[in-house]
């Protein structure tokens, strides 16, 4: 079949609009997230106070977002009954909704700790140690709101194989900073906030990947929840 | 016709991925339906079913298996041939001189367009109700009372009334007029109409029901008490229903066809049709694409 969006070519224009202005909204939701992601990192290496503290209060905007998502999505099912593409995508959205709502409270946990982290007078060299895995993540997340843009299941599934690399990462980082409280007992709170962005920062490569199993659904109606990225794969070559 | 073909359509019949020119598929003689046409417990077998309203032909090489004890839809836009196709199948087209089927029919098995096969029998083992009730104008119990009498299934006044009132609980009537079944059946509401035509159809002791848009005149609850009953009357009977509406279809079926132009475009589980149709046709159809 086309690959056409599901918000073209129906015959209620109105239709059309509605469609497209959840998938507008979710990209907006997905684009907040991103910055949010971004600025937690950013105040994490940099130690910026400021910019921790806003990004730890900024899960507002997405809270919002993600209830008006929830109404646009409840008003399209009780008005239009949509059915097919259309039924996969709203379906979709009320999950990619959840976890975009999620990978916000994620970030705003970074901003948290990166405010606490500033706050300590002795900033150390450890505090950057998660910045190549949050580099990481981001881009895995801006691979999955473009894979949800472009529909592109060929680009979610390259988003889900880069998870098993943050996981060895995170794996990595947390034995590298167990090293650290080893060598320096003194610090450990400190290692043990960055331990838990890390942490954070895995849970949102987890959530990208979720993004990412919603947008094969609503392409290619696969749930494919659950399954190991070869089954992924799999049932995509079918 | 050609040039309506051609501004509508973007894919091939027969052809999930590859945009076809789509002239070559309205004057192939051969497409292929996509899903499962066939089924392992078919109460009424379709092959090959070509129809001819003089000239035109309204139905291509259609073969579809009706399941025994399942509801199948048939949606399609108009014209598409769904009612068509569901006249052939207890040949309510005979009546109408311009039309020719062809093709293959069988009933458990038995050729439905056999020489000698009598057509009112055929009628009432496999009945029709139509998208206006059509009460006669008689009494409700006359109405229900006119077939069993003439098919001879009543030795007497008590059994014949047994017939009319089981029939009449069967189609959830019963209650509603059991004192005034010698008022005219005209005089019902259309929801009670549509019900007595039912349980009209259901007195000749029908194997298979054909619903021709039998909700389309109804308000929004008597569509919803003709949808239950549809579904209690599947325990006994199989029923084709034929529906403008994709939601009843989704509703009340098992299985769904999908018809375009005369073909038989696809067919499947009912949930599959509505969350993952496989061909294009299909999905814009049930989506609302294109008009």
């Amino acid at each position: 079949m086309e690959n056409y969006l599901p918000s073209e070519q129906h015959t209620s224009q109105r239709y059309n609009a509605e469609l497209e202005a959840l998938r507008a909204t979710v990209l907006t939701m997905g684009g907040i997230v991103e910055r949010q992601c971004r600025q937690a990192l950013e105040a994490l290496v940099s130690g910026d106070e400021e910019l921790a503290r806003t990004v730890a209060k900024s899960d507002y905007e997405v809270n919002k977002l993600e209830l008006d998502i929830s109404a646009l999505c409840t008003d399209i099912l009780a008005r239009r009954q949509p059915a097919a593409r259309d039924l996969r995508m709203v379906v979709a959205i009320i999950r990619m909704a959840s976890n975009l709502e999620r990978i916000g409270d994620e970030a705003a946990k970074v901003g948290r700790m990166a405010a606490k982290l500033a706050d300590d007078r002795e900033k150390q060299s450890f505090y950057g140690e998660p910045v190549h895995l949050g580099e990481g993540v981001s881009a895995m997340l801006r691979g999955a709101l473009d894979s949800f843009a472009r529909l592109d299941v060929d680009a979610a599934i390259e988003v889900i194989a880069r998870d098993h690399e943050i996981d060895r990462e995170f794996k990595t980082l947390t034995r590298l900073l167990m090293t650290h409280m080893m060598e320096q007992p003194q610090r450990v709170k400190n290692m043990l906030r960055v331990n838990s962005c890390a942490r954070a920062l895995e849970r949102i490569g987890d959530h990208a990947v979720n993004l990412c199993e919603e947008v094969i659904y609503l392409v290619e109606g696969n749930d494919v929840r659950h399954l190991s990225l070869e089954e992924v794969r799999q049932r995509h070559s079918t | 016709m050609m040039e309506r073909v051609q501004q509508t359509d973007t894919a091939g019949i027969g052809d999930v991925k590859r945009p076809l020119d789509i002239r070559e598929h309205v004057e192939r003689a051969d497409y292929q339906t996509i899903g499962e046409p066939f089924s392992g417990d078919a109460k009424m077998t379709a092959r090959n079913v070509n129809v001819y309203y003089d000239e035109k032909q309204a139905i291509t090489n259609v073969s579809l298996d009706i399941g025994r004890n399942e509801v199948i839809a048939m949606i399609g836009p108009s014209g598409c041939g769904k009612s068509t196709f569901l006249r052939t199948l207890n040949r309510m087209n005979d009546i109408i001189p311009a039309c020719r089927v062809e093709g293959e029919f069988a009933l458990d098995g038995e050729d439905i367009y056999g020489a000698d096969q009598d057509t009112v029998l055929l009628r009432a083992r496999v009945g029709m109700v139509f998208q206006k009730p059509n009460p006669f104008p008689k009494s409700i119990y006359e109405n229900v009372a006119y077939g069993p009498r003439i098919h001879g299934l009543a030795h007497n006044k008590a059994e014949l009334d047994e017939i009319v009132e089981d029939s009449l609980r069967r189609a959830s009537l019963f209650n509603e007029v059991k004192d005034q079944l010698d008022k005219p059946g005209t005089g019902l509401s259309g929801g009670q109409q549509q019900r007595l035509c039912i349980a009209r159809a259901i007195a000749v002791s029908p194997e298979v029901i054909l619903m021709d848009e039998p909700c389309s005149a109804l308000d929004p609850i008597a569509t919803a008490r003709i949808e239950e009953l549809i579904d209690e009357l599947r325990e006994n009977y199989t029923i084709a229903i034929v529906t403008h509406s994709m939601q009843q279809a989704a509703r009340v079926s098992q299985r769904t066809a999908y018809f375009h132009m005369g073909k038989l475009i696809e067919v499947g589980e009912t949930k599959q049709i509505f969350t993952m149709p496989k061909h294009e046709l299909t999905e814009n159809y049930i989506t609302g694409r294109f008009g």
